[in-house]
């Protein structure tokens, strides 16, 4: 390609009868070596992922305060999500209903619609209370806190799950009765 | 008139300095390129949107793997390490554990601490390669009478007091949630309340609520 040949010539001028052994010239073609370069780099730059992790924050809540100290949320301003096993995403707003009317089930994939609708409708006052039961996976509640930060919602509490609501999860996800507890 | 002959230009290119800086550019990539850790125990975390970056000195990282045990561990550096052993020497005086300080020397060295208080004194006779979450059972955290990572954050806190620490949690995507619960606890006993979770960063989705607001940010910058 770009040098060919290079010493094609390079015996002419040789005396008559002089057998002398030919000088080859020394100049050797890097074209391939400089491809090969080039193919090497290319090669270590694609396949080097760039795996800095990133990591999430989050405060918790000092269980000490007193009860008059904490906040009360308003009532037309909260959502409960629950998280149960299998990926699977329940939810209320409000206070759950005596005959859990208003306890719906949904996935990690509608919840966000479900998230912005309150947040449409309650404006300031939302305030998403975050459930996770005991068969939820740490996954689930990474997803979850995503989800937030996803919707920009600026407050929302992790608490405990009661009973009922465990119980509620069980049912619906076809679990039968729940194991008495010890 | 004889046309002036113009003088016929060779087409070589020499490739010698074009070879040298691909091989310059390909070492400088190979040795900056830090290969991943070795990673005793094996933990797939989950995704999420966050985008700070997990510092690379003063961590003390806890560890979930996907059984649910949970393994402690710090930055890999000098200063760190000396933390690692005033952790380990606080517990060895206040637990009575009788480790000896080359025992301590050997656990401080190991990647992971992932036994009981009293098994340390095993886990310090264990070499590099039987450090795999096979042999390490994990610090016990289950149940809430005997959570032995409050004893582990609190010789945490002493040892970086003055100092700053971030707590880590590094979990795997199936970990259930019931042990980082008792990890949380933990942190709740000690009063430390702040702390970060390792993840993938993952890109966020377009048409969100925060996909407008980093957005609205990039134009302000522009401005």
């Amino acid at each position: 390609m770009a040098e060919m040949d290079t010493s094609g010539g390079g015996g002419h001028k040789k005396g008559p009868g002089v057998k002398k052994g030919k000088k080859l010239s020394t100049r050797v073609d890097l074209t391939p070596m400089v491809d090969l370069g080039f193919l090497l780099i290319t090669f270590f730059v694609f396949t080097t992922t760039i795996s800095q992790p990133t990591a999430m924050r989050l405060a918790l809540p000092d269980d000490k305060v007193k009860d008059e100290d904490q906040n009360k949320i308003k009532q037309s301003g909260a959502l409960t999500l629950l998280l149960g096993k299998d990926n699977n995403v329940f939810y209320y707003e409000g206070e759950l209903a005596p005959d859990a009317s208003n306890f719906q089930a949904s996935n990690f994939k509608d919840i966000r619609k479900v998230i912005l609708d309150k947040k449409q409708q309650a404006d300031t006052n939302l305030v998403v209370v975050i459930k996770p039961n005991d068969e939820s996976t740490y996954k689930n509640f990474i997803d979850i806190l995503d989800e937030m930060s996803i919707n920009v919602v600026k407050r929302y509490a992790v608490v405990d799950i009661s009973p009922v609501e465990v119980d509620l999860i069980k049912r619906t996800e076809g679990g039968g009765a729940v194991p008495p507890k010890q | 008139m004889a046309r002036p002959k113009i003088a016929r230009k060779s087409t070589i290119v020499d490739m010698t300095a074009m070879c040298d800086v691909a091989f310059l550019l390909l070492s400088f990539f190979i040795l900056t390129t830090k290969p991943k850790p070795s990673e005793a125990v094996p933990i797939q975390t989950p995704q999420s949107v966050a985008n700070k970056f997990v510092p690379d000195k003063g961590v003390v990282m806890i560890s979930l793997n996907n059984e649910g045990n949970v393994y402690l561990s710090v930055s890999d550096n000098r200063d760190d390490r000396e933390k690692k052993k005033s952790m380990i020497e606080e517990l060895n005086t206040k637990n009575n554990l009788g480790l000896s300080s080359d025992e301590i020397a050997s656990l401080v060295k190991q990647a992971f601490i992932g036994v009981s208080l009293a098994q340390l004194k095993q886990q310090a006779h264990f070499n590099s390669e039987q450090i795999t979450a096979k042999n390490l059972p994990g610090i016990p955290s289950q149940d809430t009478t005997n959570n032995q990572m409050i004893e582990w954050i609190r010789a945490a806190k002493v040892a970086y007091m003055g100092t700053h620490m971030d707590l880590i949690i590094k979990g795997d995507n199936v970990a259930k949630y019931p042990v980082f619960k008792n990890i949380l606890t933990a942190f709740k006993k000690n009063d430390e309340f702040k702390f970060q979770m390792v993840t993938n960063q993952s890109n966020v989705p377009e048409g969100t609520d925060l996909y407008k607001l980093n957005m609205s940010r990039k134009d302000e910058e522009v401005k």
